[in-house]
């Protein structure tokens, strides 16, 4: 027998050997949308790059103990203002007082990264649960939550966050977790709305019919046969938030509306240089922590989005 | 046309009112306009209660949100808790400044946006292109006040070093020199510059996302293969029909825009929108911040309406009825 050129397979080589009856055959043929999702997202190069950014930042901030050089509240007297320096161990330089401004920036990033990971999963989740229920059932439901989805549009993001973070958190700031929530507040909306747009198609499929046909309830053809198709954008959304928010609470404690004082954060920390002009390093350093989290957080995005996207099969060379 | 106008006009009506009236509870919660006074020690008792009951304190919010209501109609919005003063003069005076600086930076961002947009994606994967899409990525990440700061510490910066005035960093005017002189470029460049670097990052990859979506079109293989010029081509065939989408883009980010960029002008304090809207929330002036607050709303649906519009005007395909 002639061996038959290898068949490319989704841009696998299939073997010579490819054939239904095979062990090897039928495995290529089970490979899931996720692990075609996985393995081009291994393969988006400027998704790993900001993956590999946000592991060492945000690592920073998790192991914010052992890896800041002090305590964001030591005081170090004799080097009071100084600027960035090798000499003394203060890389990011000292504040007012004094505190290593290196150290004050990977507390900050623990603050903000904390509040910009509960932001997203908070959001997530709410917003994926109410529009799949506005989405599912249509109707009253579905009127009601878009009405409320229509006016936290409507209203000036912003503005209102401010208005709102001064009524719950007082002028003076707020604890971390009032910030989080009025932050997963707003930011559930565009979730919701995604997952309704996406619902409202779903419910009419056939494989939607015949899981009614054969007596599943609700609750298990939302989530155990349309929610799996919807996580794609929800992912994606999620993970676009996180730098969202992140930014956000940055310019909530920046004009003094965000976290409060004894907590660092990285708005916090470049509103509190916006005092020293000729310090540059106070505003610099941490603005520009900020910048990579967000320049890496929109790659890893990015790059979901093209591996999450059912439609694409071509695998990234 | 115009029923269509006429029914978004009135189906706002609802929205603003239901949205004011959450603002207007949530600021009045939020702090006492009366706390400065309250702190005075000279202050007594009577003048409290004799304010309280002047400006309606006393009631319940929803009255209180009665007689604002009244008083946006036959007052313009009434008078500032904290100063007595009128706040209808207050807000067209900051309104007129915001609208200098973000006429002038959205002019600037929409020019060099689109230019940039277009020969990066005529010339697309040329360095030019890279270039500026590593450009405006970066502009699309930094956060506004990080950048306005960054502008803010040059300049002081230069001034110190070599006692060169390039660009004042904050206010609107030199004490004594004319209103509208270089003075005042001076003191508005600053803003402006941080206002188009933000604007021009997302003007420039939204044209360059339509232009390669236009370029790619039946429409244009056939204008190529009919033997056009290049040059006719893109201006007459791709331009046209990517300058759709951001003519809506930019009607709603200046719509956005008025409501004064809070960041911007707080770091430059220039007497805008936003430089108001911030220090009236410091001193939980209710009424300055909802006219405030119903000013930027108003702009924001209209703006919304104007972009819906155009789309409609510009692509005809689109019908309004």
């Amino acid at each position: 027998m002639t061996e038959p050129a290898p068949a490319l397979v989704d841009g696998i080589p299939a073997t010579a050997s490819f054939d239904v009856t095979s062990a090897e055959g039928l495995e290529l043929e089970a490979r899931s949308q996720w692990s075609y999702a996985r393995q081009r997202f291994l393969r988006h190069r400027l998704a790993m790059i900001g993956l590999f950014g946000l592991l060492v930042v945000f690592g920073a901030g998790a192991f914010a103990p052992w890896v800041a050089p002090y305590t964001f509240d030591q005081i170090d007297l004799l080097n009071v203002l100084h600027p960035p320096t090798m000499a003394a161990h203060h890389f990011f330089g000292t504040d007012e007082i004094g505190r290593d401004y290196l150290s004050r920036t990977i507390y900050g990033i623990r603050t903000s990264e904390q509040v910009g990971l509960a932001v997203a999963v908070i959001a997530s989740l709410f917003g994926l649960f109410v529009g799949a229920v506005a989405g599912f059932y249509r109707g009253w439901i579905d009127n009601a939550i878009m009405r409320i989805t229509d006016l936290v549009l409507t209203l000036p993001v912003l503005v209102t966050l401010l208005t709102v973070s001064a009524l719950l958190a007082g002028s003076g700031g707020g604890g971390q977790w009032t910030i989080t929530f009025i932050l997963a507040g707003f930011f559930w909306t565009p979730i919701a709305r995604v997952v309704r747009g996406v619902f409202l198609s779903l419910r009419e499929k056939e494989y939607v019919e015949a899981a009614r046909a054969v007596g599943a309830g609700d609750l298990r053809i939302m989530f155990r046969h349309m929610l799996p198709n919807t996580l794609g954008p929800v992912v994606v959304n999620g993970t676009l938030a996180v730098a969202d928010a992140i930014i956000t609470e940055a310019f909530l404690s920046f004009l003094g509306f965000g976290i409060k004082p004894p907590t660092p954060s990285i708005g916090s920390l470049v509103a509190g240089g916006q005092q020293f002009p000729q310090k540059w390093w106070l505003t610099v350093l941490p603005g520009l922590v900020l910048v990579v989290i967000v320049v890496c957080v929109n790659f890893v995005g990015d790059g979901l989005r093209d591996a999450l996207d059912p439609q694409q099969r071509r695998v990234r060379a | 046309m115009l029923t269509y106008i006429a029914r978004r006009i009135l189906y706002s009506i609802p929205v603003l009112v239901v949205s004011s009236f959450i603002c207007f509870t949530f600021v009045s919660l939020a702090g006492d306009p009366l706390g400065d006074l309250r702190a005075n020690p000279r202050t007594t008792g009577g003048i409290i209660t004799h304010l309280q009951h002047v400006y309606h304190l006393d009631r319940s919010i929803p009255v209180r949100y009665g007689y604002w209501l009244k008083d946006v109609f036959t007052h313009k919005f009434g008078v500032s808790l904290n100063t007595s003063q009128p706040i209808w003069p207050d807000i067209t005076r900051a309104m007129g400044h915001t609208v200098q600086v973000i006429l002038i930076a959205q002019l600037i961002a929409l020019v060099l946006g689109v230019a940039v947009g277009i020969f990066s994606a005529i010339r697309q994967y040329s360095i030019f292109d890279y270039t500026f899409t590593t450009v405006s990525f970066l502009g699309y990440a930094m956060p506004t006040f990080w950048l306005a700061l960054l502008l803010q510490i040059l300049f002081v910066d230069i001034y110190l070093k070599w006692h060169v005035r390039i660009f004042y960093t904050s206010g609107l005017n030199t004490h004594g020199s004319a209103t509208w002189s270089l003075d005042r470029l001076q003191h508005i460049a600053l803003p402006v510059a941080t206002l188009s670097i933000v604007s021009f990052a997302l003007y420039s990859r939204f044209m360059r996302a339509s232009m390669l979506d236009a370029i790619n079109t039946d429409y244009v293989r056939t204008a190529r293969a009919k033997g056009l010029p290049e040059r006719v081509v893109i201006m007459r065939h791709v331009f046209r029909n990517a300058l759709i989408p951001i003519v809506t883009v930019s009607a709603l980010q200046f719509g956005f825009l008025l409501g004064g960029a809070v960041v911007t002008e707080t770091i430059f304090t220039l007497d805008g929108m936003g430089y108001y809207f911030i220090q009236k929330l410091g001193q939980s002036d209710v009424y300055a911040i909802m006219g405030y607050l119903m000013v930027v709303a108003v702009s924001i649906v209209l703006f919304n309406l104007i972009a819906d519009i155009l789309y409609g005007f510009l692509d005809p395909r689109i019908r309004y009825d």
